[in-house]
């Protein structure tokens, strides 16, 4: 019976190291690859760290499901936003020619757009669905341009990895990795059905992310700054979602 | 433990005395280790999967429903989100942050436990040998007597503290592969990310409110299974089976036997 408990003993204690050395190898190549996400810490991690890995490996670079025109919803439905500020009401007064969407951060030339000059650059639209993460769902078209246009006209520094973006709501903003702000189907949106975009589905201008859910969609976008790294910000979990503990990564 | 399968224990084998074949393990340790794994995932994917639904208790069918559409049919429960009361008051707090955190971390446990779990399975013939009914059990009668059988109050007793009857056999292979996939498919069929590259798991079931409909049935049939398997192992002995599949050592009685 000593000689089977040794060997049990022997085998187990090489699973044990080979585990933690392969945990070891796989903790270095997660981090060397980009695949883990800015709120990797703390009892939700390797959950966490797990879905964003399988993410950026197998589905980074597929387009979010698209439908046809008859499929689009008559009852769409927004999260009643907050009473907008006396500044935004102003703005809305002006048909929002004075809304500014500044972009700088670690770009070669930091510029502020109007929404004039968006409408200028190539405008696209897509027919995706807006997911909640609390079960509900809407499909309409969603009219724009590509964030990736504005990155390249504003010239991306080789460093930079994320896309952080701001509300003029206090306390909201997010970010995107470069794979996701570069998607082709994330927009600058300022288009809704054939028509301006709803203030209440975010209109002037709202981020649309369809490979994700409906909260990285932030409404009433301003300003754009790329970064290194998202420490810097808030307390450095990627966006304010996790400060409230949402996931910053919302493709699941 | 593995005494009979490791060769240079074979001449004990020979010889073996009743004491031996009582050291065989009732259950093997990847499914003691698999089992009780699944266990707290799937505690863990119920709370938060309820914590989830509170937010939105209403169901639709095919791909999009919200809150300005009429539902499927809809739960009568206190709600964290103020635009879906269903009248049962909107004061619960909202857990839907930690509650999708550990929803995800727990169904990645599942379905890796769940994959080691099948390879071994398929590898070891475990679902051949142990789980797939016998011959003359394969068929609705076979099924219909020991549910009879249970009705008229009988227990299960030590002749089954060593393999499964035809109901448990045939229960344990739905759960395993039916069950299980299905509530994994349903639950990826929402994920946006998932549905980029697989478009149709989300459109073969109609939608992606229609998985969600399903994901929720799927896991009442789980809760089902749940219910009941606890219920039966408290009428067989609870601590006498649930030591067999915590030590792998079927019932003392038996040993004594």
């Amino acid at each position: 019976m000593s000689g089977l408990s040794r060997r049990k003993l022997i085998t187990g204690g090489l699973a044990a190291t080979a585990g933690v050395a392969g945990l070891a190898v796989a903790d270095r190549l997660a981090k060397a690859y980009g695949l883990v996400p800015p709120d990797a810490g703390g009892i939700f991690g390797p959950g966490e760290t797990l879905t964003y890995a399988a993410q950026s490996l197998l589905t980074a670079h597929r387009p979010a499901r698209e439908f046809p025109r008859s499929m689009i919803s008559k009852d769409p439905f927004a999260v009643p936003i907050a009473p907008p500020s006396d500044a935004f009401k102003k703005s809305q007064a002006l048909g929002f020619s004075d809304w500014r969407l500044t972009v700088d951060g670690m770009v070669a030339r930091p510029t502020a757009f109007s929404l004039a000059d968006l409408k200028a650059m190539p405008i696209q639209s897509q027919i995706t669905e807006v997911a909640c993460e609390e079960g509900w769902s809407y499909v309409a078209e969603w009219i724009g341009t590509p964030l990736s246009g504005v990155l390249r006209e504003v010239g991306v520094l080789p460093q930079a990895r994320y896309v952080a973006y701001f509300s003029v709501e206090p306390d909201q903003w997010d970010s995107l990795d470069m794979g996701e702000a570069l998607h082709p189907q994330t927009y600058l949106t300022m288009g809704m059905n054939d028509g301006e975009l709803p203030v209440a589905f975010g209109g002037p201008l709202r981020m649309r992310v369809p490979m994700q859910l409906g909260y990285k969609n932030l409404k009433f976008i301003h300003h754009i700054t790329l970064t290194d790294s998202m420490k810097k910000f808030g307390k450095g979990l990627g966006s304010v979602e996790p400060e409230f503990g949402y996931a910053w990564f919302a493709g699941i | 433990m593995y005494v009979h399968a490791d060769p240079c224990y074979a001449s004990a084998m020979a010889t073996a005395s009743p004491r031996a074949i009582s050291t065989t393990p009732r259950h093997a340790a990847v499914v003691r280790i698999t089992h009780w794994l699944t266990v707290l995932a799937f505690l863990a994917l119920l709370v938060t999967g309820a914590e989830i639904l509170i937010s939105h208790p209403r169901f639709y069918w095919g791909e999009s429903g919200n809150p300005n559409m009429h539902p499927l049919f809809s739960l009568p429960l206190p709600t964290s989100r103020p635009w879906v009361n269903n009248g049962f008051g909107t004061a619960m707090p909202d857990g839907n942050g930690w509650g999708r955190y550990l929803h995800f971390e727990a169904a990645w446990v599942v379905a890796l436990t769940g994959l080691v779990y099948v390879l071994w399975g398929f590898w070891r013939g475990h679902f051949k040998n142990k789980l797939m009914p016998e011959r003359d059990e394969r068929s609705v009668g076979a099924l219909w007597r020991v549910v009879t059988k249970y009705l008229r109050g009988g227990r299960a007793g030590d002749d089954e503290a060593h393999s499964y009857n035809a109901l448990q056999r045939a229960t344990y292979l739905v759960v395993i592969f039916v069950l299980f996939p299905v509530v994994i498919w349903t639950g990826l069929a929402m994920s946006p990310s998932f549905t980029s590259a697989l478009p149709a798991t989300a459109s073969l079931l109609g939608g992606r409110q229609s998985a969600r409909t399903l994901h929720f049935v799927v896991t009442l049939l789980l809760v089902g299974f749940f219910t009941v398997h606890v219920t039966m192992i408290a009428l067989a002995g609870f601590w006498k089976r649930t030591r067999a599949m915590m030590t792998g050592r079927a019932a003392a009685a038996k040993e004594d036997a």
